[in-house]
């Protein structure tokens, strides 16, 4: 207690979150400066561990017994608009803010010798990236949410288009353009909002101003089309398997683990409690939307044979249960789905993680050529096959409480499109085991007779992380619920208390 | 009788002095002007520099009587020239468009070897030019100041003699300008019949009672716009654009894309959405029509475009589109984002020219986008700056060509325009394309030439001041805004 005070009175004055942000970015600007190689990486490596730590004591610090925003910082910034930069977090923004930062310092270890050219461009991306994202979670103000929302595509492309494969270009384009023309629509939303809500872009108080049901009904079509493409939402997902398949390692880490979720996280944090009327009207369409994305993601993941790809098109499938879960409007729905955005964010990063391990070693993504890894790489093959059974959502692991909490939701309020989700559940298990016993069961083929060897320390130091995660969720998710209880039974009294 | 003659002599000579006194920045120009050419005739080895130093210098005087008359609005020369903050705005945009384009202009010249003065001297008529543009108040003023800005730029287009690109841009850019000027001289006497002055203040007060379905109001109102659209390069009056962007010498195009088109721009707020604000049902919805078509026009044809400054050309146009938006959406906010748009667009261009001039090795060769292939290895500091510009351009945050597009946008929605927002951010959205595909260039192909290029100080400021620029109107804008929004025409409620 204390030492809670004693931390109370010295972070008082301190803008903690703004810390946070910016720490990041700022290091960038010293990156140029650094003489070899190897200092760039540990750099990068310490300022983003240095971020992940104060997410950590964020997390911990936080107060779990309120719904009300946390260390809320305000400054005025544009005040003839009514701008400001604001900035707080709520027990789902501070969630984002962990995974986030802790993707962040894997990263750095991921690409620490995948990356051979422009390290230092590489790493200064990395750093203003994970600045980006972690403003998104934390913005109060709707300018300044768009201005890290957007600004945010800048070091993406040139991430996928510098350091990706061969068709990078191609895909950093389609990425761009797809994510740019929908966040138009959403900044025409916001603006309509900002005079409908009387001048403010104050997200707090955008939340509680009623709205004609048109214009609700009119600003969730624009902030669908944004969130729908990040997310992303069938038939707005063609970016991704591209952007996914030629993306460096790190780019796919981000692009699964945390930009993914700002689609969702904008449902949650905009159009849910600003647009309730709108939500509710539009629910059974999402749902459909949710149901049809988990099957047909399923399907397509079925035949794939690039392993990017597969797993690009489970994070369509598995993302339509977070959006499936969103708009049941329940707790066990929504709870599910918030827990499996992190879950998700944690899984799928240590996927593509450990594809990138395979392809630093082969060079190869083609599934067939794979076969009996586990007999030449036996703690590689542990560590995949745990992943791969967190995203089938066997019990014991993360996935498998997000995917219950959701599917326990939705009976009873669309039992279509829960019976979907058991669906996809089963697709899942399908192109997942068949990817593990193709990879790592069987004959021994490596592709190219490529030198193999197991994993090394940096690898282990990426990867232990995330299968505590795995199972700390899996068995025992209490803590991450109880942070995220206040915020969503807020969220839900706004959706139903004025809905309908 | 001699008392009454007498009477009017003593005021008329105060009036004189303090009309010399409000339009002294002026003055100073010509003075500068005459000056230059000169100095053009003392041979020196170093004579461009010097006339480069000597015309920045009384730019930098003209700016500064600019700056203490900002604090005393007047009129003068009875009611045809004004001293006013919009005007103090304008002019300080084109001071330092000018003085970025003479220190651009350093190596241009040296490269190209062309060493004459009247390249200096010419600038500073087109300067002069622009100034009457923004500070006339009567139609003759408006009217002398366009066509000065335009000869001298005429001239200037065709500078490089031994180039067929610049001689036929010059002849065209002469023969359309000359054909516009007709077209906007036409709408003058129409509004001169019509109200018996040419004084703005006066015609305003005059036309106030004329019925709107006049179809000679009607006639002179379009006439007069479609003199100065053609001036901003909106459709269908833009064909020029590319043709003379392409061949002028690349400072010079980097001049009239900020220069003339800001005056244009000032000409049309202080015509039609101050004193003749009362004519906007005529206008109102050709002018969002004109501004759709701008956009798309300006985007889609600049997806195909093979030399960099033809592409930029139309963006240009794409960008003048958005601007016409502005005007679409009136009001205070719509009159500000204007003036704020075109600021950033002024910083955010003349960077750009300015990477142009640089990757230009031989004016005859032409400016293919491949110049940029590779930047980001040679010279990795220009190839972020030329990020940001083209970023900038392209509107993502956090750069200014972001804010400059979001304000316009608070305006259009403001007046409940949502669909021509809509319309407008989709536009942007495709003209992304052509700014992202260099910065692939850059960033991603390999280099076409190897050798690294020379890059001396002159350009160096310039270049640093465009990216400081760009980047202060995205993050901090509200000191910007205000000076902008501050400097609405004088007396606008």
């Amino acid at each position: 207690m204390t030492a809670s005070l004693l931390t109370d009175s010295v972070m008082a004055g301190l803008p903690i979150l703004s810390l946070l942000i910016f720490l990041p970015a700022v290091s960038a600007l010293l990156v140029p400066f650094l003489s070899s190689n190897n200092r760039v990486r540990w750099f990068t490596f310490v300022v983003l561990f240095a971020d992940f730590l104060i997410a950590s004591w964020l997390l911990l610090d936080f107060d779990n017994s309120t719904a009300d925003m946390q260390y809320i910082e305000s400054l005025t910034w544009v005040p003839a608009l009514g701008i400001t930069y604001k900035l707080g977090i709520d027990g789902v923004s501070v969630l984002f803010l962990f995974l986030t930062a802790l993707l962040g310092w894997i990263c750095v270890l991921a690409s620490w010798n995948s990356i051979k050219e422009r390290l230092k461009e590489f790493m200064i991306c990395l750093l203003v990236i994970q600045s980006l994202m972690l403003g998104v979670f934390c913005a109060l103000d709707f300018f300044l949410f768009y201005v890290f929302w957007e600004a945010m595509l800048i070091p993406m492309y040139l991430m996928i288009g510098i350091w990706g494969g061969d068709n990078r270009i191609y895909a950093a384009f389609k990425f761009f353009l797809y994510t740019l023309a929908g966040s138009l629509l959403f900044l025409v939303g916001i603006l309509v909002l900002y005079f409908e809500g009387g001048r403010t872009f104050d997200i707090l108080a955008l939340t509680h101003g009623q709205y004609d049901f048109n214009v609700q009904a009119w600003v969730f079509v624009s902030f669908l089309v944004a969130f729908a493409v990040k997310v992303p939402m069938v038939p707005l997902h063609t970016w991704l398997p591209d952007a996914h398949v030629q993306a460096p390692t790190a780019g796919s880490i981000i692009l699964a683990g945390v930009l993914l979720k700002m689609g969702a996280y904008g449902f949650i944090r905009f159009s849910l409690p600003m647009l309730p009327d709108a939500s509710q009207y539009f629910a059974p369409l999402m749902q459909i939307l949710s149901a049809v994305a988990i099957v047909y993601g399923g399907f397509l993941a079925l035949a794939q044979t690039d392993i990017k790809k597969l797993i690009a098109y489970s994070s369509v499938s598995h993302m339509g249960f977070i959006t499936l879960g969103l708009f049941t409007f329940t707790m066990n729905g929504t709870s599910g789905a918030v827990i499996q955005m992190f879950n998700h964010g944690i899984t799928t990063g240590a996927l593509f993680l450990f594809v990138g391990l395979v392809y630093e070693r082969t060079h190869s993504r083609d599934i067939p050529a794979y076969g009996g890894l586990i007999k030449v790489i036996p703690l590689y093959g542990i560590f995949f096959a745990s992943f791969l059974l967190s995203s089938m959502a066997v019990p014991g692991t993360n996935g498998f409480i997000g995917e219950l909490l959701v599917l326990s939701g939705t009976f009873g309020v669309n039992n279509w499109a829960a019976g979907a989700g058991v669906f996809g559940a089963l697709l899942g298990a399908a192109y997942l085991l068949s990817l593990y016993r193709q990879m790592l069961l069987g004959p021994v083929s490596i592709p190219g007779e490529a030198k193999m060897w197991d994993l090394g320390i940096r690898e282990l130091c990426c990867a232990v992380p995330l299968l505590i995660f795995i199972f700390w969720v899996g068995l025992y998710p209490k803590p991450l619920l109880s942070i995220l209880q206040p915020t969503l039974k807020q969220l839900l009294g706004q959706i139903m208390g004025r809905g309908l | 009788m001699s008392e009454v003659l007498l009477k009017p002599a003593v005021v008329d000579l105060n009036a004189v002095t303090q009309s010399v006194v409000a339009s002294g920045p002026e003055i100073i120009i010509i003075i500068g002007a005459c000056a230059a050419l000169m100095l053009s005739l003392v041979h020196h080895p170093r004579q461009n520099l010097l006339l480069a130093g000597f015309s920045v210098l009384m730019i930098t005087l003209a700016a500064s009587m600019s700056y203490f008359l900002a604090d005393y609005p007047q009129s003068a020369y009875s009611g045809m020239f004004v001293v006013d903050s919009f005007s103090t705005y304008f002019k300080m945009m084109l001071y330092f468009s000018t003085i970025m384009t003479l220190l651009m202009s350093n190596s241009f010249l040296s490269k190209e070897n062309l060493i004459k003065g009247e390249y200096f001297v010419l600038l500073l008529f087109a300067l002069l030019g622009t100034m009457l543009m923004v500070s006339g108040t009567d139609l003759l003023i408006i009217y002398i100041g366009l066509e000065l800005q335009a000869m001298s730029i005429y001239v200037l287009t065709g500078f490089l003699k031994g180039d067929v690109r610049s001689n036929e841009a010059s002849l065209k850019y002469i023969i359309l300008g000359a054909f516009s000027s007709g077209i906007f001289l036409y709408g003058m006497s129409l509004f001169y019949g019509l109200s018996g002055t040419t004084n703005l203040s006066e015609m305003a007060v005059t036309l106030s009672t004329q019925d709107f379905s006049d179809p000679m109001l009607i006639l002179a109102t379009l006439f007069m716009l479609v003199g100065v659209l053609f001036k901003v390069g909106a459709v269908p009056f833009h064909m020029w654009v590319p043709d003379i962007y392409e061949g002028a010498p690349s400072p010079i195009t980097a001049f009239m894309s900020v220069a003339p088109k800001a005056a244009a721009f000032a000409v049309i707020l202080r015509i039609f959405m101050h004193d003749l604000l009362s004519l906007q049902p005529i206008w109102i919805l050709n002018m969002a029509g004109i501004a759709v078509l701008t956009m798309a026009l300006g985007s889609f044809v600049a997806l195909v475009q093979k030399n960099i400054k033809r592409m930029l050309a139309y963006s240009s146009i794409a960008h003048a589109g958005f601007l016409l938006l502005g005007l679409v959406a009136g009001g205070k906010d719509g009159m500000a984002s204007i003036m704020l748009y075109l600021l950033v667009y002024t910083f955010m261009t003349l960077g750009i020219f300015a990477v142009i001039i640089l990757l230009n090795k031989d004016a005859a060769v032409g400016e293919p986008i491949e110049d940029f292939s590779g930047l980001a290895k040679k010279h990795a500091w220009l190839a972020f700056m030329s990020l940001i510009f083209l970023f900038s351009l392209a509107g993502i945050p956090p750069t200014g060509g972001f804010f400059a597009k979001f304000y316009v946008l608070i305006a259009l929605i403001d007046k409940g325009y949502v669909i021509l927002a809509v319309i407008a951010v989709l536009l942007s959205a495709v003209s992304a394309w052509f700014y992202i595909r260099i910065i692939m260039l850059m960033y991603v192909h390999p280099a076409v030439e190897k050798e690294a290029i020379p890059i001396d100080l002159s350009i160096r400021i310039v270049l640093l001041i465009a990216t400081i620029g760009t980047l202060m109107t995205g993050l901090l804008p509200a000191w910007f805004l205000g000076f902008a929004a501050d400097s609405l025409p004088f007396g606008f409620s």
